[in-house]
């Protein structure tokens, strides 16, 4: 106890320049934080395409007429969940509680697998209406941009399933609880990617 | 050992006591951000379809919405705090919302520009037409 706190207090003192390395926990999470934020940038460019060419619709059909408000709420509800379950696991993680953690994950993947379902029944309705991305400037900025979501969900799911085997195999190691963290900054951030995407495309789509 | 004096990782929790305390007071955490994203959300899709409100006014409405439920997400999921064991984390965060707020705000911005200066007013068409 004496020890740690001694410990703690010359750590205050020392300057930054000779702390040391962060531990590593800390500089991988920070670094994934990083590329999550480029991948935000890269997101905020489609975006940009899209409310620019929402109203290009060429004849076609517009958000309003495509869009269904019940299948979007859904959508919002499954993957607000599962970023919630995905917290009660990292929950799980930490106090590495193997059972807490596969549940926390079975949810998680299932809601995500539940949001990508419906997205994609989305998708294949449109396109057999032949209202595809080929249609207009909106569709395919539209397909561009959800698209890129839902790959991005789909990403997380195969991730997802690559982690609980290394749970199995591996335990708690800390590469794997390293990853782990990594895996829910990502899930977090692909939700607050959705908050912006049922906002700007589908509730305004559905008002203009 | 112990790393208070460090930087905390995006999306680590800080750590008020141990063991069974701790992980009650992080589902009370998460609980807590998943009832006000819901709220949000509800509230969202409310004012998107209801005729009570002023109708030009309801995008602005609904960014704002959304601009909240992106801060309970950051605050109550992702962990950022503005305590100085996260400046790191949330200086990236600034920087890249100021380059998604350049791209986006840039962007409508140059091509509305565009839009009402590549078509000539009705007036200026006839004035053409009559030379």
């Amino acid at each position: 106890m004496n020890v740690a706190v001694a410990l703690s207090d010359v750590r205050l003192d020392v300057a930054a320049s000779e702390a040391g390395p962060a531990p590593k926990r800390v500089v991988v999470a920070y670094g994934f934080w990083i590329f999550l934020l480029s991948d935000i940038v890269m997101f905020a460019t489609l975006f940009a395409a899209y409310a620019v060419l929402a109203r290009a619709t060429d004849g076609g059909p517009s958000g309003a007429q495509l869009f269904s408000q019940a299948s979007v709420a859904i959508e919002t509800a499954c993957l607000l969940a599962s970023s919630y379950t995905c917290g009660l696991m990292s929950l799980a993680v930490k106090s590495r509680r193997g059972l807490g953690t596969y549940f926390g994950a079975f949810v998680t993947f299932a809601l995500g697998l539940a949001f990508l379902a419906l997205e994609l029944r989305e998708f294949a309705d449109m396109i057999v209406r032949g209202d595809g991305p080929q249609r207009s400037a909106f569709l395919s900025a539209f397909f561009t941009l959800v698209g890129c979501h839902g790959l991005h969900v789909t990403a997380g799911l195969v991730w997802l399933v690559v982690m609980m085997v290394q749970v199995g195999l591996r335990g708690f190691h800390p590469t794997v609880q390293r990853r782990l963290a990594c895996f829910s900054l990502f899930w977090h951030a692909l939700d607050i990617v959705w908050v912006w995407l049922f906002t700007v495309v589908y509730l305004m789509g559905v008002r203009a | 050992m112990t790393d208070n004096a460090s930087d905390r990782p995006p999306g680590e929790p800080s750590m008020p006591a141990e063991g069974e305390e701790r992980e009650s007071a992080g589902v009370l955490v998460y609980t807590i951000g998943l009832l006000l994203a819901v709220g949000l959300t509800a509230t969202s899709f409310w004012v998107a379809n209801t005729g009570l409100l002023w109708g030009p006014g309801v995008p602005l409405g609904l960014v704002v919405l959304a601009v909240a439920q992106m801060g309970i997400h950051l605050v109550f999921f992702l962990h950022i705090t503005t305590g100085p064991d996260n400046t790191n984390n949330v200086l990236a965060l600034a920087f890249g919302i100021l380059t998604v707020l350049l791209v986006v705000v840039g962007s409508l911005w140059i091509m509305a520009n565009l839009n009402d200066n590549m078509m000539p007013p009705p007036e200026l068409m006839n004035l053409h037409m009559r030379h």
